[in-house]
């Protein structure tokens, strides 16, 4: 069964005050996301990958198109009870201390008071907050808070857990915590949903990314396949101007800096290249693999305009 | 069902008791109680009267000063400040969210008024050393201001749910204001008729009727009150915040979260 199922799912707001006019936050979205998939969400800030989040969370209505969640209607809130959300920037209420606060949370899924005991302490610790549980929030700092956040989001040990922008505002040693965090509930099975412009955590994180750019999809798939798309060149460290001309006609991109000069060129033109250097009785330094990021992936979507098919 | 809008009740609740601008209102309220003591010691031969009159009109309007103040941010801070999508964001329906936060705030209200009667009773008993059998009615002026606050909270959730603290605070003020006089707004729309009597006739109905549950004045010289008009004003308290509450429920319902 797909988590999450959303069917031109779209959002136009009204803006302006006298004249209002449209404007498009997210185009008709339609996308699947099986169970136990962590799922990117990348894009840059105003993508309208927030829009889409609030949208399957009920706190905005679409203009049109329909969503499914967990094989319901995403708006019964029956379905909610297997949910779990984390908004960006998220504040929380401030006189309550961090277990008040997520008893309150647990108490409003559904939890028993039992429950809720256990679960508190053990989500405490989880988080990596176990003494501060007494601690009012208004003390707490934001990386702190943002802890706090990812515990009443998985409080009620949901299936599904939306994040949006886990890692934002976290210092490297709270954004590696989160990271492995949202690894640990993959390890459980839980289908996470995440957005983020950060795609070094998306690369090491999710198996699938769709990119989204000015509220329109532009591109889904395995993160895997997209970076074996983006691999097979070869960085190649020479000394010796004379060889230039010959990689040059063998259609390389040269960067020389005085006699040193490098190159990046495809793994099936790397022969002839050093071919080429040793004619020119050049000094080969270094030849390394060209390891491909999801950003290269990212930046040819962004500049994309036709949006591939939904996988 | 029931369990969630307790929850949001007791937050609600919560919320209020940890914030310490309502200890400020409830100490200036008390303080009125204790300055109408005085009033009454220069007040030769209506000592009772005066304190009576001007205790429970303390009471009354720091209660109505908290139900509007906490009632005009019961939703719109929750949007503000975003603690409402984490809260939506569960299975929590919209209306039962409206109603948690109503119940919270009136339940709030009963608290603090039970703290002010007491105060105000401890001051009646310091003036005059004995009560009456007459003072039980006193005991239902208070529960007509609680009945004060029920619409009152209704009313400031209502403009919560569509407009801005501001102009909710200046909206509820305005309608507790008009209801207060809204029995000579009655008899003003009495005196008028045909199409010029519609419309005071539909606002003298439609703002709430304060000064029906203002019996203040009277219980202060010791009349009774009806068991017909306790009866008359319960369920029209009832009524009116019902009606209200729904009408903030149905706003909220369709409102876009931003």
């Amino acid at each position: 069964m797909a988590a999450i199922e959303t069917f031109a799912l779209g959002k136009t707001y009204l803006a302006g005050f006298l004249r209002k006019r449209p404007k498009i936050a997210l185009k008709p979205l339609t996308l699947t996301v099986p169970e136990g998939e962590v799922f990117g969400y990348l894009g840059p800030n105003g993508a309208g990958k927030t829009t889409t989040l609030k949208l399957l969370m009920g706190l905005v209505f679409p203009s049109g198109g329909s969503a499914k969640i967990l094989g319901r209607d995403w708006r019964d809130p029956a379905v909610r009870v297997n949910i779990g959300f984390l908004p960006e920037q998220p504040y929380f209420y401030d006189y309550l201390t961090a277990s008040e606060l997520l008893d309150y949370y647990a108490q409003l899924s559904g939890l028993a008071a039992s429950q809720r005991r256990r679960r508190i302490g053990e989500m405490l610790a989880r988080v990596g907050l176990p003494e501060a549980g007494h601690t009012q929030l208004r003390k707490f700092s934001k990386g702190m808070l943002q802890r706090v956040g990812i515990a009443q989001a998985i409080i009620h040990d949901p299936k599904l857990i939306f994040l949006d922008e886990p890692m934002s505002g976290l210092d490297p040693i709270g954004r590696r915590e989160v990271r492995d965090l949202i690894q640990s509930l993959k390890d459980e099975g839980k289908t996470v949903f995440f957005s983020t412009h950060i795609l070094s955590d998306a690369e090491a994180l999710c198996d699938r990314v769709a990119v989204l750019h000015k509220g329109e999809l532009r591109g889904i798939g395995v993160v895997q396949d997209l970076l074996a798309r983006f691999s097979g060149n070869v960085e190649i460290i020479w000394d010796g101007a004379a060889a230039l001309p010959a990689l040059q006609a063998l259609g390389c991109e040269c960067h020389p800096t005085g006699e040193t000069i490098r190159a990046v060129l495809a793994q099936d033109q790397l022969d002839a290249a050093i071919d080429a250097i040793r004619r020119a009785h050049g000094r080969l330094m270094s030849i390394t693999p060209v390891r491909a990021s999801l950003e290269d992936y990212f930046l040819e979507k962004l500049n994309d305009t036709p949006v591939e098919v939904a996988r | 069902m029931i369990n969630r809008i307790s929850a949001i009740s007791f937050n609600t609740f919560r919320e209020a008791v940890r914030d310490r601008v309502l200890y400020n209102l409830i100490f200036f309220a008390l303080l009125l109680v204790a300055a109408a003591l005085l009033f009454g010691q220069i007040s030769i031969g209506i000592e009772r009267i005066v304190l009576i009159n001007l205790g429970l009109t303390a009471v009354s309007i720091f209660g109505i000063v908290i139900a509007i103040f906490i009632g005009i941010g019961l939703v719109s801070k929750e949007m503000d400040k975003r603690t409402l999508y984490t809260v939506l964001a569960r299975p929590v329906r919209r209306w039962e969210f409206i109603l948690g936060k109503f119940f919270g705030l009136v339940g709030t209200l009963v608290v603090n008024t039970i703290f002010m009667a007491i105060g105000f009773f401890a001051a009646l008993l310091y003036l005059v050393h004995h009560f009456q059998r007459s003072d039980t009615y006193l005991l239902v002026a208070i529960y007509f201001i609680v009945l004060q606050f029920v619409i009152v909270t209704a009313v400031a959730l209502l403009f919560s749910s569509f407009s801005s603290p501001l102009l909710s605070a200046v909206f509820a003020f305005a309608l507790y204001i008009i209801g207060t006089f809204a029995e000579d707004l009655r008899a003003f729309a009495a005196l008028a008729h045909g199409p010029a009597g519609w419309i005071p006739t539909a606002a003298a109905y439609l703002v709430p009727n304060f000064s029906a549950l203002n019996v203040i004045s009277s219980v202060a010289h010791g009349e009774s009150v009806a068991r017909t008009l306790i009866a008359y004003n319960t369920g029209y308290a009832l009524l009116y915040a019902a009606a209200a509450t729904s009408a903030a429920a149905l706003i909220f319902e369709h409102r876009n979260l931003k």
